[in-house]
């Protein structure tokens, strides 16, 4: 009896595979990463089965090691991605994303008001609460949960 | 050296004391020539008369020159100027920018965006700090400390920005706030979470009457507005009972005073006006003083030099 089980997405050499990202949430993904303007192969699979999440993404990119930077980026869609650092078709290590202190130009303030919603300028966040996802804005002060605000 | 003058939320301490002590200096001698030779710009990007009033007062009386607008319709914004571009282009020609705006933040963003600096004379329901200094200072000056004292705030708790304002700056003076409020106008959840963090004493009250109020030194009474209401039932019941009236000061303290950011509707009876409790003109009055010491500070004027200062008129 063999207990191998078919590859849901070719292997790479050398690269990142970004693994459980919320299946809805993985052209945002690609987004905050901008893997469109890579020259690299890229492979973006959604909707595979997934025992913790229901259905999930999984991105490949050959040859791109990602800084912790825009890792952490993806702390505003998909707070529990792994990352797999590929060298030579094994993984030599597991990276997660770690929610910055900081957000600049990443989400919108949901205060209307806010200056950042009427003038062309970048917003900023502090996270003041890493635990609970609770952001400030640097502008209108007005604190709002990390899952509930919108992408710029 | 020079500041900005956004927030005072994030001032400490020994930099209010110092601004209250400048404030003093000016009520002694408000007229100077500290700035002259200055010009200073007050952009009123919404309109509001009596903060104009102050600052241009206050301007005037250190001797600098102002320019400035009153209202948005007088300015480049109905062209659909950005606010970074009105405040790049009035820098070339002013040495400090009063600012008054209706977009929550905007002062912060002209402050990083602007040469010269910048003073927040109220940025939406966000901070109105000049306000707040001055409240300070009519609290400092009728009480001789800011320490140790009983607050009331009645009226607004929800919406006034100036009552939470003042939560923040006193702060540091070990106070004790009542908080007396319609439950619709109730002092916010997060307020009383940041009472609780800074070790602040707070009740709450929904009664109003010579009783709840007897043993204040400070009354700081807000308007409650019929707009704010989403029962207009509940405001026929209440809109009445967080009116101040004389014979509610009968068992209060000989030092209370009462305060009002103004313009008062019918929240004071007007024969409150004659009491030695009644205050809340002279804080208007004091408003002139905080601002002057606003300007020496944004401008890097030290209390020293106001001290020594060989310009009094």
């Amino acid at each position: 009896m063999s207990n191998k089980t078919e590859r849901q997405v070719a292997a790479i050499k050398n690269g990142t595979v970004i693994d459980h990202i919320p299946a809805e949430k993985t052209y945002q993904v690609v987004n905050l990463l901008q893997l469109e303007t890579l020259e690299t192969p890229v492979t973006i699979g959604y909707n595979y089965p997934s025992n913790k999440i229901g259905r999930k993404g999984i991105i490949k990119v050959s040859d791109k090691f990602f800084t912790d930077e825009e890792i952490s980026r993806l702390s505003v869609v998909a707070q529990n991605v792994v990352l797999n650092i590929i060298h030579d078709y094994e993984v030599v290590e597991k990276k997660t994303v770690k929610t910055p202190d900081e957000l600049r130009g990443i989400v919108k303030c949901n205060n209307p008001k806010c200056i950042t919603n009427n003038e062309p300028m970048n917003t900023v966040f502090h996270v003041v609460n890493k635990e609970k996802g609770i952001l400030k804005c640097h502008y209108c002060d007005k604190e709002q949960f990390i899952e509930k605000v919108e992408l710029v | 050296m020079r500041h900005d003058f956004v927030t005072i939320a994030d001032l400490p301490k020994e930099k209010l004391m110092y601004l209250l002590e400048m404030a003093k200096e000016f009520e002694n001698h408000p007229n100077r020539e500290l700035l002259k030779g200055k010009v200073v710009a007050t952009l009123f990007f919404e309109p509001s008369t009596r903060t104009r009033l102050s600052f241009e007062t206050a301007a005037n009386r250190l001797g600098a020159r102002v320019i400035g607008f009153s209202d948005a319709k007088a300015s480049s914004v109905t062209k659909g100027e950005t606010l970074k571009d009105t405040i790049l282009m009035v820098s070339n020609y002013a040495d400090v920018i009063v600012m008054r705006h209706y977009v929550e933040g905007a002062a912060q963003y002209a402050s990083e965006v602007a040469p010269v600096p910048i003073v927040n004379a109220g940025d939406g329901a966000h901070m109105h700090p000049s306000q707040c200094l001055l409240d300070l200072y009519s609290i400092y000056k009728t009480q001789g400390t800011l320490e140790n004292l009983n607050i009331y705030l009645v009226g607004d708790l929800k919406y006034g920005r100036t009552v939470h304002s003042l939560i923040t700056a006193m702060r540091h003076f070990n106070p004790t706030f009542h908080f007396v409020a319609p439950k619709e106008l109730a002092m916010p959840e997060e307020y009383k979470i940041y009472c609780r963090e800074h070790g602040i004493r707070f009740e709450e009250h929904t009664d109003f009457n010579e009783d709840v109020i007897a043993d204040a030194d400070i009354l700081y009474m807000t308007r409650v507005q019929k707009e704010r209401f989403s029962d207009l039932m509940e405001y026929e019941r209440v809109k009445n009972v967080y009116i101040l009236k004389r014979q509610m000061l009968c068992k209060a303290k000989d030092n209370m005073k009462i305060l009002h950011p103004l313009p008062r509707v019918n929240e004071i009876a007007y024969d409150v006006d004659e009491s030695s409790h009644a205050y809340y003109i002279q804080q208007a009055g004091n408003g002139l003083f905080a601002r002057e010491a606003i300007f020496c500070y944004v401008l890097g004027i030290t209390l020293d030099e106001v001290r020594n200062d060989k310009t009094i008129i």
